[in-house]
């Protein structure tokens, strides 16, 4: 630690020495004193102080200031943590990185690393190059100036391959001659050729190599263990225990992609392999596409998966009908053989074997079907399904003009028989297969004979129709591609009747090329001779998938021994319907941890860098004498009480804002819940009576207007003037009570702002039984002063003429609880003129801000849930009958808040058709 | 026009704002602190000169006919003669202590001494003004006389220059020479100059029968003394100066001293028949004024 730092400036230690001169100057003063104007200084005259030595400083704030100080003289001398002394070299410098699969798991931090190597040779004016062994063929090298090569480092990726002798080969062709010092950074992992490059690099100068501590990981392709599937995790540095986490990915019956199962595999001291073995559903399996080790960013960290572990569901049926046939006979007998170990068999009728959704069919000799069996299938077919039939001898005898959409070619009635006791001709053998064909590279057996065959019918379509023919040319195979499926046919039968095929060993081989069963193990070098494999998807050095449309095909030789670089990518191969997965770790792989000759310099990857501690040392310092501040005043007296209290307010003060963000939520769901429907709101007085009744009241017409009308008004708020946003609600229900208090200055600014944007305010002063509407009544001059700093318009009583009157029902009363007639609106601009002949006068603008009257309509709406009026109002059926009216005045109300003036609109109608119509 | 600022009408203008501009608040104090206190009657208790109805006595020999209540005698058959409440005016001769040292105050929002112990005496004036007794100002010698006009002439003296600190007295001595015989006396000061004047005041005045009560006025900050570290501490004026090293270590001794003066002024009114209280600044006014309205009133 002591031996990591270091001084920008040592000279300025020097002031240390003035240390002990400070600690005495400081002992010499005492603090200065404070002068009080104190009248019982009468009392204490003639006192004496005990202690003689408080004129000095106490010896902890000397302590306090010494260590400030030096602090800051310290701090001043610029002290630096690991300085970074390492000599510049001159001369060029090659950067060499191993740039593979490996690489990957810090790629990020490699690449800063090498900004930081390439900057650090541009300061020291070393021209340098850079090479990526992953490329098969680097390119010459220039040394330029470095930092001409730090754009392109942004862009550069690791490869999913290791580098290969090629790349060694061209190096050391390409560095013939020339001395430069190289940083090669290493995956940390052996591979052949880098012994010899470093052989290299170390002849032709200096040689550093950086590599990462942080260890490797790979993956082993998975493999079946009986019908479990196991996997293997490898790691380079057989150390300590370790857990790493695998999971397998694939889609899920929706097609979006997901973890699909999870394991543990658990590295045992001094393992460098572990086994895992995970024990899946057969549905849940062959969704796997890729195994990945968990947090480990690495091609060689991900295992794609094949045909290899896939087991298709395969349904076997057959016609045997009642037939004593043994064992042997059965038709399904060899195929059941052969499909065993590869496949998952399912038996049963036909629909229940549909509903299971195999992958495949296998009927043997059926040609009988109902018509809705041949839909199923054919729905099943086109849906992605194989169905593969064999002949025998129903088949053979179905009519011939009967057309069968489940036979890929039209057969012959009858069929043939050659090379029996009572027939000409030898039993024929099988011709090669062509290239066409997906049987294209089995070696024929010469031991399969056909004796007998179903014959298809000479049609133009039937060459490109059969994938394997009789030595004489007959079709033993054909197929057709039926939707997303095909449809193929054995021409024999599926036991020994009628060919030894089903015999022989190419009869599995064939069921496998026609993915009926699984490839049982590694791709032979001969069947991939002459076929052409296209990437579905490859890998790139992070273990990430990536689509491979626009690669060419690759030719199956290349795929027996891969050999990975820009031409071959680790990825997913096709050809037909097999599909196989190329990983960058091989089955039998190991890895293992490079090993470097003594004379070679590593490093780890992680940058230590230099860490000025100057602003540290400052800052204590600067801390160190604040409190010295602080413990001054409190020596002398200075520091009271009233002091820290003032900063535990700012304390509290400052962690205030928390609450009112807390507080802040709340207002939005409330404007959340005033504006997602029409909400009525009512004000609240702070007289609970009243405000229940204002709630009832709005309840009741919003009961109405959602029975009778197309408002649908969600249950009534109360509004807080002070502290509630107005603007949501169109109308606002104001009972006026003598008891409430006038609202604020603050409250009634939003209130104008709600009356100038066409809100509505309904003033009740509930008192219209007595006597006349004014300031006459408690209720009226309460009214006046709440109204006084409101933004109202000069008043009328509604006139006859009011949209009002006519919003929805057609009134001219408006009646609460009391039938008082005095309700005033805006009053009508004066130059409002009736037109003769029309009913109203031009009105056109606007909703009247406030309603005023004094009928107590909240109590004449008010109804319970049930529907049932609450209060009283007038006696009998004339009550009702003003119930009913208060309610239409009501919904009138809301109605021309919500429409404004369409009503008045509506009256010059007649006009304008007038008009239209001349 | 004259041009001296102290006659010509402006300059006396502008002295007697600024004067008024205290002096309602001083005497609106005191009428508000008096208001609060809401006393019957200052009768004597007993039979004598008055207005007030005292009581009906029964006729004896040697009363007057003209003595005689005929109207109630009318109800009976005795005679009654009606008497009437003695009503004898008292005078208090008040006592305000106008030092500097009175102008201290240990907080912001605490009064000065001196302004409390002005609006105690004051509000004791209007107290006893409203019960009829007559009061003066011996710092002034100030007649004791009775009436609204007593009122407003003693609110002045208070708010005078010397009362504003514009003096360099540190500490005040009481004025006993004019004190009328058979009066009361208020004294208010903090007692923290030279007692031997004190106490040579308190003997005189009672000599010559005065008695009265001390209220010694003390800033809260007086009681406590909430100093600590290196301090020079001096007088109102600045004249005396003292200097002590550690404040906080004084204080013991500091209170014991105090806790001296507060017992030797106690004795000195227990010996002389007068009543004492201390009163702090941080207390209610009212509490005092109470006690010393209490105090006064009874008999001597």
């Amino acid at each position: 630690m002591i031996a990591n730092l270091a001084f920008t400036t040592p000279l300025l230690l020097a002031a240390l020495l003035a240390l002990p001169i400070l600690w005495w100057l400081l002992r010499a003063v005492p603090p200065a004193p404070i002068k009080r104007r104190f009248p019982g200084i009468a009392l204490l005259l003639g006192l004496k102080d005990d202690e003689s030595q408080t004129d000095t400083t106490p010896w902890w704030l000397l302590l306090l200031r010494m260590i400030a100080v030096a602090g800051l003289i310290v701090g001043f001398a610029g002290p630096i943590l690991n300085p970074d002394d390492r000599q510049p070299g001159d001369g060029p410098l090659l950067v060499v990185m191993d740039a593979s699969w490996a690489s990957a798991r810090d790629w990020p931090a490699r690449v800063s690393r090498v900004e930081a190597v390439l900057a650090e040779a541009a300061r020291d004016g070393r021209p340098a190059a850079l090479v990526k062994l992953t490329d098969p063929t680097p390119d010459a090298f220039e040394f330029t100036a470095a930092d001409a090569l730090l754009p392109g480092l942004a862009g550069m990726v690791p490869d999913p391959w290791t580098p290969t002798a090629d790349s060694a080969g061209r190096l050391t062709e390409l560095s013939e001659g020339r001395d430069f010092d190289s940083i090669w950074f290493s995956d940390g992992l052996d591979y052949p050729a880098r012994a010899d490059i470093a052989t290299l690099l170390e002849s032709r100068g200096e040689l550093r190599v950086i590599q990462s501590a942080r260890p490797a990981f790979a993956l082993r392709p998975a493999r079946f263990e009986g019908s479990d599937v196991a996997i293997t995790a490898l790691r380079a540095e057989a150390d300590g225990p370790r857990d790493v986490t695998l999971t397998a990915l694939g889609p899920d019956p929706n097609g979006v992609e997901q973890e699909l199962a999870r394991a543990v595999a658990s590295f045992g001291n001094g393992e460098t392999e572990a086994e895992v073995v995970l024990s899946l559903p057969t549905e849940l399996r062959n969704r796997i596409r890729r195994f990945e080790l968990q947090g480990i960013r690495s091609a060689g960290a991900v295992s794609l998966t094949d045909d290899a572990l896939k087991r298709r569901e395969v349904g076997l049926l057959a016609s045997n009908d009642g037939q004593e046939a043994q064992d042997l006979l059965s038709p399904l007998f060899y195929l059941r053989r052969a499909l065993v170990p590869t496949a998952d068999l399912i038996d049963g009728t036909l629909e229940d074997m549909l509903l299971a959704s195999p992958d495949v069919l296998i009927l043997a000799d059926i040609a009988a079907f109902s018509e809705a069996e041949v839909d199923a299938l054919t729905d099943w077919v086109d849906a992605g399904g194989l169905l593969v039939r064999f002949a025998g001898p129903r088949v053979a005898a179905t009519d011939i003009e009967t057309v069968d959409p489940l036979m890929p070619v039209r057969l012959r009635a009858g069929g043939r028989s050659v090379g029996g006791a009572l027939s000409w001709g030898e039993p024929k053998a099988l011709r090669a297969f062509t290239r066409d064909s997906p049987f294209f590279g089995l070696p024929l057996p010469d031991d399969v004979t056909v004796t007998s065959q179903v014959v298809a019918q000479p049609d133009p379509n039937l060459a490109e129709r059969t994938i394997a023919s009789l030595a004489d040319g007959t079709p033993l195979v054909t197929r057709n591609a039926l939707g997303d499926g095909q449809i193929v046919l054995f021409h024999v039968t599926a036991n020994a009747e009628w060919s030894t095929l089903p015999l022989s060993g190419l009869f599995v081989q064939m069921l496998e090329r026609l993915a009926i069963s699984t490839r049982p193990s590694e791709l032979a070098a001969t069947e991939l001779e002459g076929t052409i494999w296209q990437a579905e998807e490859t890998l790139d050095g992070f273990g990430r998938v990536r689509s491979a449309d626009a690669l060419a095909g690759i030719s199956g030789e290349l795929l027996a021994d891969p050999t990975y670089g820009p031409d071959l990518r680790p990825g997913l191969y096709s050809n037909d319907d097999r599909r196989v997965a190329l990983n960058v770790v091989a089955a039998e792989q190991t890895i293992a941890p490079a090993v470097w000759p003594a004379s070679v310099t590593v490093e780890g990857i992680a940058l230590e860098g230099e860490t000025p501690l100057a602003g540290l040392l400052l800052t204590l310092a600067m801390a160190l004498l604040a409190v010295d501040i602080v413990a001054s005043l409190w020596l002398g007296g200075r520091l009271t009480l009233r002091g820290g209290a003032t900063a535990a307010v700012v304390m509290v003060a400052l962690s205030l804002p928390y609450a009112a963000r807390a507080q802040g939520t709340e207002v939005e769901l409330r404007a959340i819940e005033a504006t997602a429907e029409v909400v009525l709101a009512y004000v609240k007085t702070g007289d609970a009576t009243l405000d229940r009744v204002s709630q009832e009241g709005l309840a009741g017409l919003s009961q109405s207007l959602f029975r009778r009308t197309s408002v649908e008004p969600a249950p009534p708020i109360e509004v807080d003037l002070e502290t509630d946003e107005l603007s949501f609600y169109p109308l606002i229900y104001w009972p006026v009570s003598e008891s409430q208090r006038l609202p604020s200055d603050a409250a009634y600014a939003k209130l104008n702002r709600f009356l100038r944007s066409g809100g509505m305010i309904v003033f009740d002063t509930r008192d219209g039984n007595l006597g006349g509407f004014g300031a006459s009544t408690p209720a009226g001059r309460k009214l006046q002063s709440l109204a006084r700093p409101l933004d109202i318009p000069a008043l009328e009583p509604i006139p006859e003429d009011h949209v009002l009157t006519r919003a929805f029902y057609l009134l001219q009363d408006f009646p609460g609880r009391h039938a008082s007639n005095d309700v005033w609106v805006e009053a009508a601009p004066a130059d409002a003129e009736q037109v003769d002949g029309l009913p109203f006068r031009n009105l056109n603008d606007g909703v009247t801000p406030v309603l005023i009257g004094g009928n107590d309509w909240a109590s004449a709406w008010a109804r319970n849930a049930a529907g049932q009026p609450l209060y009283p109002v007038g006696r009998g059926f004339g009550g009702e009958r003003q119930r009913e009216m208060a309610i239409r005045f009501g919904i009138n109300l809301v109605m021309h808040v919500l429409t404004g003036n369409y009503k008045s609109d509506q009256v010059h109608v007649p006009a304008l058709l007038d008009r239209l119509g001349n | 026009m004259n041009q001296d600022p102290a006659i010509n009408p402006a300059g006396l203008r502008h002295r007697a704002e600024a004067h008024a501009a205290a002096f309602p608040a001083l005497l609106a104090d005191a009428q508000h602190l008096a208001a609060t206190v809401m006393l019957g009657d200052h009768g004597r208790r007993r039979a004598g000169m008055g207005d007030e109805f005292w009581q009906y006595r029964p006729a004896e020999d040697g009363d007057g006919l003209r003595a005689i209540d005929w109207r109630r005698s009318a109800r009976g058959d005795a005679h009654f003669v009606r008497q009437k409440e003695w009503q004898a005016a008292q005078s208090v001769m008040f006592w305000v202590d106008d030092a500097l040292s009175m102008t201290f105050t240990g907080g912001n929002n605490r009064p000065t001494k001196g302004h409390r112990a002005r609006v105690l005496a004051l509000a004791l004036c209007v107290l006893l003004n409203r019960g009829g007794e007559r009061f003066g100002l011996a710092n002034r010698g100030t007649p004791p006389r009775r009436g609204e006009a007593q009122l407003t002439r003693l609110a002045g003296h208070l708010m005078d220059a010397a009362f504003g600190g514009e003096t360099d007295i540190d500490y005040g001595t009481p004025n006993a020479r004019v004190l009328p015989a058979g009066s009361r006396a208020v004294f208010l000061s903090d007692f923290f100059g030279d007692p031997e004047p004190v106490t040579a005041a308190l003997t005189k005045a009672t000599d010559r029968g005065v008695s009265g009560i001390l209220i010694q006025v003390l800033d809260p900050d007086e009681e406590a003394f909430p100093y600590d570290g290196r301090t020079i501490f001096e007088t109102m004026s600045g004249a005396v100066k003292f200097e002590t090293l550690k404040a906080g270590k004084l204080k013991d001794d500091y209170l014991a001293r105090l806790a001296a003066r507060k017992a030797q002024m106690r004795d000195l009114c227990r010996a002389t028949g007068w009543r004492y209280l201390c009163h702090h600044t941080d207390t209610s006014a009212l509490e005092a004024l109470m006690w010393a309205y209490r105090a006064l009133d009874k008999s001597p």
